[in-house]
């Protein structure tokens, strides 16, 4: 039997093939209202970065942290005053630079997972939470001493050309996104993510493999921030466009643990499916309640149901598909294939007998 | 049974010295000492709750011994830890299983392929040529244990799916692939059938005799102990009882006694 030496198979490379021409040629032409990059594409692209980078220290490394928004903000309020007082950067480069400061933070926060585990960890990375709120709040300097709170996010300006308009910040985002999951993706399949699952699943045992369980961890902890301070900076100046720390409270911590556990624990196309999920679920449920039910239900009980919609698919997710919805699509690739090929060897059958 | 050895056994490679670990109030090992030779297969026997898991930890680096010490190559070691000594060369596998449940088998094989990895995540991510080059050689490796274990069919079945028996085996291959000089395999016949149990000795000797691997390994089967081990040393409330070769042992008052009880 020949072994696989490739990292990718043919199959990747179609998929990837169908997703680029999808978001680069598809959604381009089909798609021209404005709401549709604004609220949902460009979101959409952030918070699976995002997500991506709470897989990495969550699906991966098995580490429960919660404070994904945390590193976010670290990442957006860096870019801010990286723009603002080292313009010689550019903006690729003061993206590096944040998601760097970010996993900075990340490599601080995620020394406790040394010592502590399971729910006990979760408490200790709401610190990071806190804490870079908090110093974002408390020192004027990194909101450029705004006496308002709220300070606009600057232009997005790639070698001289500004890219202003919601289609443009899409490019931006999508460009960025294609790249660090193409990177997190060979991260996962490589020996990086073998270590990280090795730690997660059994970490005696990775340890006497000689995995070292302090340069694992630490290393999932510094890459999921980050992601998370790149799609924070993202998250600020393509879709925000403003800058306040209330942005990244602990709401957009849960957001993002949902979707990660939606999407499917260690998987990287699980963060898009559950990013999809969470945000497309209540503009559906806003369009049943104006189209079906004509507003005869109360926006304030929309979002109610919302909420309790969420729950329930949490707890059915967690007992009957920890796997999340990445899984399920799988089963359900599997399953159309199975009957194509059943249907197909039915039909070369009866052809067969009918020739007969 | 009088064949040619292709690996002669040698020096001492693991020494341990005068050990005693206890857990709270409760000792569980009492100064012990032994040593295994290069290139045997040395035994670790003794009724339940001997100390034989807790003497596997210590020379492991799992637990810390109050006191005693352990040598690798006539070296002691101080602060052991499963790290340290994964990096001398010694390897590993758990009484109860300690698989990476949700890996494929080939993935759980390749995890010990770490200390063969010198690329970092940075050349992973970017798949440097060199990233590739290093995968196709850990690839390679451990496709080779894959069909030396003969468990090619299941290589990428998660390996939290599979029976007991097979579960042992994927556990001696993850060990095997990190190319020790030593392995401590505890209990790696436990609730093996007849035949699993004939298979998994085959392998033992096999990488014993091909790759000239030093085995320890701790087994409840006498009679499996006495037909593949050099050399057994019997551990009784903590204490070494005996020790020498399979015949030696048999013949040993105290082991018997230790065994089969003793009239008071």
């Amino acid at each position: 039997m020949k072994p696989v030496f490739m990292t990718y198979t043919k199959k990747d490379l179609i998929n990837l093939a169908v997703c680029m021409v999808l978001s680069v040629l598809v959604i381009p032409t089909f798609i021209t209202t404005e709401y549709w990059y604004t609220s949902i594409l460009i979101p959409w692209l952030c918070l699976a970065l995002a997500t991506i980078g709470q897989q990495i220290v969550m699906g991966y490394t098995g580490q429960l942290a919660l404070g994904a928004a945390g590193f976010m903000a670290a990442g957006a309020f860096a870019m801010f005053n990286l723009i603002l007082r080292v313009p010689d950067l550019g903006f690729v480069g003061s993206l590096i630079v944040s998601g760097l400061i970010a996993a900075a933070f990340g490599i601080l926060f995620g020394l406790p997972s040394l010592k502590v585990r399971g729910i006990y960890l979760m408490v200790a990375t709401l610190a990071s939470q806190f804490f870079i709120i908090w110093m974002i709040d408390k020192f004027g300097w990194f909101k450029n001493y705004d006496s308002s709170g709220i300070i606009t996010a600057q232009d997005i300006v790639i070698l001289g050309k500004p890219f202003t308009t919601p289609l443009a910040m899409y490019f931006v985002c999508l460009a960025v996104t294609t790249v660090l999951t193409l990177l997190a993706m060979n991260m996962a399949r490589g020996s990086t993510g073998r270590n990280w699952m090795a730690v997660r699943d059994m970490d005696i045992a990775a340890e006497s493999m000689g995995v070292s369980l302090l340069r694992t961890k630490v290393q999932a902890f510094a890459i999921s921030a980050f992601y998370c301070g790149v799609a924070g900076a993202l998250f600020a100046f393509c879709y925000l466009k403003s800058l306040e720390p209330v942005a990244f409270d602990i709401k957009l911590s849960f957001k993002i643990l949902f979707m990660c556990i939606l999407g499917g624990l260690g998987t990287i196309n699980g963060a898009f499916i559950g990013a999809a999920f969470i945000l497309l679920f209540p503009v559906l449920l806003n369009a049943i309640g104006n189209n079906v039910f004509h507003g005869a239900i109360d926006a304030t009980i929309i979002s109610s149901i919302e909420q309790v919609i969420f729950g329930g698919l949490m707890i059915i997710f967690m007992i009957y598909e920890p796997l999340g919805m990445a899984k399920l699509w799988e089963n359900l690739k599997v399953s159309i294939k199975s009957k194509l090929s059943s249907a197909g060897t039915k039909s070369l059958k009866s052809s067969a007998q009918k020739s007969e | 049974m009088a064949y040619e050895r292709k690996f002669k056994i040698g020096k001492p490679i693991l020494e341990v010295n005068n050990i005693s670990l206890s857990f709270g109030g409760v000792k569980a090992i009492t100064d012990t000492s032994f040593n295994v030779l290069e290139h045997e297969v040395r035994a670790i026997i003794g009724p339940n709750g001997a100390g034989k898991s807790s003497m596997l930890n210590c020379i492991n680096g799992i637990y810390k011994p109050q006191q005693g010490t352990v040598s690798f190559r006539g070296q002691q070691i101080p602060n052991i830890t499963p790290n340290i000594m994964a990096q001398m060369g010694l390897s590993r596998t758990f009484q109860n299983l300690a698989l990476f449940k949700r890996m494929s088998v080939l993935d759980n094989i390749l995890v010990g392929r770490k200390l063969h990895t010198k690329t970092n995540f940075l050349e992973v991510a970017l798949q440097l040529p060199k990233v590739k080059k290093e995968e196709k050689l850990n690839r390679e490796r451990s496709e080779e244990i894959i069909s030396f274990l003969e468990i090619e069919d299941i290589k990428d079945t998660p390996v939290g799916k599979l029976p007991y028996g097979l579960q042992k085996k994927v556990e001696l291959g993850r060990a095997l692939a990190t190319d020790s000089t030593i392995i401590l395999l505890d209990e790696p016949m436990a609730g093996m059938n007849v035949e699993e149990k004939r298979d998994m000795c085959r392998f033992i000797l096999k990488v014993n005799d091909e790759l000239g691997t030093t085995m320890v390994l701790i087994e409840h089967d006498m009679g499996v102990v006495m037909d593949i081990s050099d050399r057994v040393v019997v551990l009784d409330y903590g204490k070494v009882i005996g020790d020498g070769t399979p015949d030696e042992v048999r013949s040993n008052q105290k082991v018997i006694d230790a065994y089969l009880g003793v009239e008071h």
